[in-house]
């Protein structure tokens, strides 16, 4: 078809029914290596590593009272923070949005600190205020009361940094709109913004509740890991790695992402559902 | 009586958005508040509205005052520029909303939305989100939704401001036509003198945040109160002192009693009118001076550019000495 002046460069694409250009097919390439070297492959890897010494292991894993504990501890603490944070997170995005006051720049930049720090830090700051020679008389540590703390401190950003350009975006002419109509203040909250809101806070709720359940760092000096009370399942995986049984680890692990996987799916499913109700 | 503003101030910071308005608007009509940008035309709606709080002077609606009463208790429609229309609801939605809020009956809230799903005809969009319909549909939901209350006062602020020339010419006999039908006392906001010149049964002309004039369209093109309104209300041009509207100059290319003369020095066709610029050979009187003729004035004439052309003001036109 093409004629021989322009064969060389055309030649590659023209037996092809697929709209991509030369360009974008090296990038999809490099885009789908990259995500297959970094995330497919390894979590490929953890679940045959999982099921290698058969299901019976699996289950075994999973039915030891300790582990089972461990996980449900997990996934309990992680949703009442996400609970808490949906609240939380859309009232602070909210009073930075829409509310003026002195000091509002140095709260904006205060919320981040539980991103930028290392977790690690984190444990370590809420340690030396509600540890053991707390200044303020609280002791948390070895408590879940203590996991569920440091668990609200490292997703504080979540649902805040998502909601609020969504909010930012939302037109004022919008609610004019309701209050012209007859809606109260209340009923416009009810029915116009947070139905707007909802896929944002949905978003911000599933960054929460996985970053919590894969929480780390800040537990390792609050939990006190005491099994079957305030062990959480990633610790329980490093007690696993380090004792030699790897399929148990990678048990938990599998769980874990399924979980993860089940809550993303629930909570876009939540936000669809509100944002059509209205 | 159904509108009654009484001397009404409003400023933001330094800036007098508003400066003593006093305005009655009938019942049953179709009122153009109409002005330059900034003049505070759409601040008076918002007034009217409640959506903004006059610093003094009082609002009455439909004989009752409204001047402490918060937006959601004026019973008023308003519709937006950019149609602020709840894009998370379907149009059906939408246009129920005003009507839950009150809490009627089921069966009566279907049945008015079927309704004004036909007035406005968009029966065959009810189901759809605002995202899926075009600027002059989301417009027409809008309205549909603002009637839907069955408002004391509609309030439209400059609701075909964001929608291309076609449709708005479109919308602007549509609503017309239904402002015939519905005959709710309705105030909209323009800055096109030819939207309120055709749709309004009374014009109000604000600049500066003080109000103009208020007539009928004919009174305001006819006899305007100064220059700024019959500047505004069409196009003027300047011809020995006085302010005139182009193409009510008589322009002829035989010697005559003239007010100036000169040659043509631009020529520029517009369809079906002739734009032309006479650049007067008086050194007293040294703007060119805009004429328009219709092409077959000017080939009846024998107009082309260079003539030398004479000109004076038509018998009976409307002049504002300047």
């Amino acid at each position: 078809m093409s004629t021989g002046t322009s064969a060389g460069a055309i030649t590659g694409t023209a037996t092809s029914r697929s709209t991509l250009t030369a360009g974008s097919r090296i990038g999809l390439g490099i885009a789908l290596v990259w995500f297959s070297l970094l995330v497919l492959i390894p979590l490929a890897a953890v679940v045959v590593t999982a099921t290698e010494g058969g299901w019976s292991t699996f289950w075994d894993t999973l039915s030891d009272p300790d582990t089972a504990s461990a996980i449900r501890l997990t996934v309990v603490e992680a949703l009442l923070v996400t609970v808490v944070n949906v609240v939380m997170g859309t009232v602070i995005a909210w009073v930075l949005v829409r509310d003026r006051f002195w000091g509002k720049r140095a709260l904006e930049v205060v919320i981040d600190l539980p991103f930028a720090l290392p977790t690690i830090v984190a444990g370590l700051v809420l340690l030396s205020l509600y540890g053991p020679d707390s200044p303020v008389g609280v002791n948390v540590v070895n408590t879940r009361q203590g996991i569920f703390l440091a668990l609200l401190f490292v997703t504080l950003p979540f649902v805040v940094r998502t909601v609020q350009p969504v909010l930012i975006e939302l037109d004022a002419d919008v609610e004019e709109a309701a209050a012209s109509l007859g809606a109260t203040r209340l009923t416009t909250l009810r029915r116009i913004i947070l139905p707007s809101l909802a896929p944002a806070i949905a978003a911000g709720a599933s960054l929460a509740f996985a970053r919590a359940i894969s929480e780390f760092g800040s537990l390792v000096l609050i939990a006190g890991n005491q099994p079957g009370r305030t062990e959480v399942a990633s610790l329980k995986i490093l007690k696993y790695v380090e004792t030699g049984n790897p399929a148990a680890a990678a048990t938990v692990a599998v769980l874990l992402l399924l979980v993860a996987v089940a809550a993303i799916v629930v909570l876009d499913l939540i936000s669809r559902r509100a944002a059509e109700r209205g | 009586m159904s509108i009654e503003v009484v001397g009404v101030h409003k400023s933001f910071g330094d800036f007098a958005a508003l400066t003593d308005i006093n305005l009655t608007v009938p019942a049953g009509q179709l009122t153009a508040l109409l002005g330059p940008s900034g003049g505070g035309k759409s601040t008076l709606l918002r007034v009217i509205a409640g959506l903004e709080d006059a610093d003094s002077g009082s609002v009455e609606i439909e004989g009752v005052d409204a001047t402490s009463l918060p937006a959601q208790k004026r019973n008023v429609g308003f519709v937006f520029q950019h149609y602020a229309a709840f894009k998370h609801m379907t149009v059906r939605k939408n246009i129920a909303f005003g009507l839950e809020i009150r809490k009627r009956p089921k069966a009566e809230i279907t049945a008015k939305v079927e309704e004004l799903l036909e007035l406005v005809h968009l029966t065959q969009f009810a189901e759809r989100k605002p995202s899926q319909l075009s600027g002059g549909q989301r417009q027409r939901m809008a309205l549909a939704r603002a009637l839907a209350i069955e408002p004391s006062v509609l309030l439209l602020d400059e609701p075909f401001g964001a929608l291309d020339a076609k449709v708005r010419k479109e919308l602007r006999d549509w609503l017309r036509r239904l402002h015939d039908e519905v005959h709710v006392t309705t105030v909209f906001v323009t800055h096109d003198q030819e939207e309120a010149l055709e749709v309004a049964d009374t014009i109000v002309v604000i600049n500066d945040g003080r109000i103009e004039q208020v007539g009928t369209p004919d009174d305001l093109y006819d006899k305007p109160a100064s220059e700024f309104v019959l500047s505004f209300l069409g196009p003027v041009t300047r011809l020995g002192g006085q302010l005139i509207r182009p193409h009510d100059i008589e322009i002829s290319r035989y010697e005559q009693a003239a007010t100036a003369t000169g040659p043509i020095t631009r020529w520029t066709r517009v369809g079906f009118e002739v734009r032309l610029e006479v650049t007067p050979d008086d050194v007293l009187h040294p703007e060119p001076v805009q004429v328009v003729v219709t092409r077959a004035e000017a080939t009846a004439l024998g107009l082309h550019p260079g003539d030398q052309v004479w000109l004076r003001p038509q018998v009976g036109a409307q002049t504002v000495s300047s």
